[in-house]
């Protein structure tokens, strides 16, 4: 149950022996062409490996922390059915969690580490769960939108390089596309309820629009990681592609719903055939990762008081198990 | 006391005691001590909460009077809910709920068992079908007992001390009244006498298996059955019920 030791030196430090000579490089370049999968075993440039870690353990944080804000409704849930489906999709972020720490751990190394980075706030998640759910049209507006946007991201992924992220992918994709149906369905019906409902909805979508452009990240000339990443095919569309394509989406669904996309600069390009959008406040968007968004503090908090609350029941599980391993020898 | 009306307010009692169960259980969702654990608790409160919504689906039908499983949730006030106290305690630290859950698991069990061969059949199949679930979440919970109480110094001593705080709600679990009465004569209902000379044995085994004493609190007088709460459930009511009965007119 308890990972640890994954990421001994040894296994490592052999990794980092291996010379990155041109001949390999280039070999390895010539496999990801191919659009052959690279493997838990195969040979890895470092810098790839690196990349992969950061990318997939930053995933695997942001479904772990994406489960408050949600988690923040379930006790309020206006019926037993809408309070099971959030639970069942709040699990899915767990289970979805649990998938990416074990793929990651694939590359050398371990949930304890990843989990002791995201907690002394080394490693970063997705920023969007930094702002509040203050109705319960913002479950809904999750779904939808950052959901959403998630899977504008995430597909592409699952054809990823790195098999055991692609693969974790499929799965992962599935579950979103079902959590994205749930949401919309709960703007709609709340979109077509009484007035009060109506507002809560519209509030909702004023707050979460401008968060879930920024999920895809800074825009294609300020993105450091980009370019070595699309070559590696870990990522196979700029962040501005998926961007408009979010918003091509998504405008559509707003207008079907009746409600106003929070941006006046919003219109149709009958000649490009996108919607053209406004400036995204990059400024919010830096001040949101550098951990001055709405609720930075507490999500940390509530994470770190977990772990240091379950310290004791994790350490009377390892003492049980050493006394009982120790009676079996 | 109509037979028929017995079945409803046995059932009812059913669904309140799941549905408390699973709120307190969804209160603990992201402060887990481990992922694992994250998904098992989610699992288990997902389970009470589809037994909560098959007890008052077939509450609403027996009732007969055009009801739902959300007016039963979200409609009524404290001293209409007829949980037992037990499931109604703060969840406390992880030993807290382990114990609650054990203690609580190891009498529904029995009493499920039971009903799985009543003559209703609409609860016989709801029982057939938690059983299974209630199997697979007392696995669980005899795992963390048993590693908590023989574990660390720390975790035994938190341990014996969540019994003794909980210790004294088990008795309600076998004080029936003329509902629990009727639902057995007519509808092969279980005998709470039965079942508590086979939860004490069980209990004890457990518990001297854990390294746990049996607590020598006495069992306090309850009702919640008969609607008579502890403090904590007001709380708990008015955090559940809030927004369906802010925004009476609206559908969700």
């Amino acid at each position: 149950m308890y990972t640890q030791g994954l990421d001994q030196q040894g296994k490592t430090e052999n990794r980092r022996d291996s010379l990155e000579t041109p001949e390999r490089l280039e070999a390895f370049q010539a496999r990801i062409d191919a659009e052959e999968k690279i493997e838990a075993k195969d040979w890895m440039p470092e810098a790839y490996r690196r990349t992969l870690i950061r990318q997939i353990s930053q995933h695997a944080h942001s479904e772990i922390i994406g489960m408050q804000p949600e988690g923040n409704w379930l006790t309020r849930a206006p019926s037993l059915k809408r309070k099971a489906i959030l639970l069942a999709k709040v699990q899915d972020e767990a289970g979805h969690g649990l998938y990416l720490y074990g793929a990651a751990e694939t590359l050398g190394i371990s949930r304890d580490r990843m989990v002791a980075d995201l907690l002394s706030g080394k490693a970063k998640y997705s920023s969007i769960f930094n702002y509040p759910t203050l109705n319960w049209a913002d479950i809904g507006a999750i779904g939808w939108l950052v959901d959403g946007a998630a899977i504008m991201n995430q597909i592409p992924l699952c054809r990823c390089s790195y098999g055991p992220y692609a693969r974790a992918m499929v799965r992962i994709c599935k579950e979103e596309s079902f959590h994205q149906r749930q949401g919309f369905e709960i703007m709609h019906v709340m979109a077509n309820g009484s007035e009060d409902q109506k507002a809560m909805a519209q509030d909702a979508l004023n707050r979460w629009w401008w968060p879930s452009l920024m999920m895809f990240g800074p825009s294609d000339k300020d993105s450091k990681h980009s370019a070595q990443s699309m070559a590696w095919k870990i990522k196979r569309f700029s962040n501005d592609e998926l961007r408009q394509k979010f918003v091509d989406v998504t405008v559509p669904q707003a207008d079907f719903l009746g409600l106003t996309v929070p941006d006046p600069d919003l219109r149709f390009d009958e000649t490009s055939g996108h919607y053209c959008y406004g400036e995204i406040d990059w400024q919010e968007f830096h001040d949101v990762i550098a951990g001055n968004g709405p609720c930075n503090r507490q999500r940390m908090e509530t994470r770190r008081r977990a772990q240091d609350d379950g310290a004791w029941v994790r350490e009377a599980a390892r003492a049980y198990a050493a006394k009982h391993a120790a009676k079996a020898a | 006391m109509k037979p028929e009306d017995a079945l409803l307010a046995y059932t009812l009692r059913l669904g309140d005691t799941a549905l408390v169960l699973g709120q307190r259980l969804v209160e603990l969702v992201t402060h887990g001590p481990e992922l694992e654990e994250e998904l098992a608790n989610a699992n288990f409160a997902l389970d009470y909460i589809g037994q909560a919504r098959m007890f008052y689906s077939h509450a609403a039908a027996l009732e007969g009077a055009g009801r739902t499983e959300d007016d039963f949730a979200y409609l009524r006030d404290g001293q209409q809910f007829g949980n037992v106290l037990l499931v109604e305690q703060p969840n406390g630290d992880f030993g807290d709920t382990i114990v609650r859950q054990v203690l609580f698991e190891t009498f529904y069990i029995r009493q499920l068992d039971t009903l799985t061969r009543c003559s209703d059949p609409g609860l016989a199949g709801i029982a057939a079908r938690a059983v299974k679930e209630i199997r697979y979440h007392l696995r669980h919970g005899l795992q963390w007992l048993v590693r908590l109480g023989d574990g660390t110094g720390e975790s035994h001593a938190r341990v014996q001390a969540s019994l003794h705080r909980l210790w004294p709600y088990c008795g309600e679990l076998f004080a029936g009244d003329d509902v629990d009465e009727i639902v057995g004569t007519h509808y092969g209902g279980p005998d709470l006498s039965a079942i508590r000379e086979q939860w004490e044995h069980e209990v004890h085994a457990l518990l001297a298996e854990a390294t746990l004493e049996v607590p020598d609190e006495p069992w306090m007088n309850a009702a919640g059955r008969q609607g008579v709460h502890t403090e904590h459930f007001g709380y708990l009511i008015a955090e559940m019920q809030f927004l369906k009965r802010a925004y009476p007119e609206a559908t969700w």
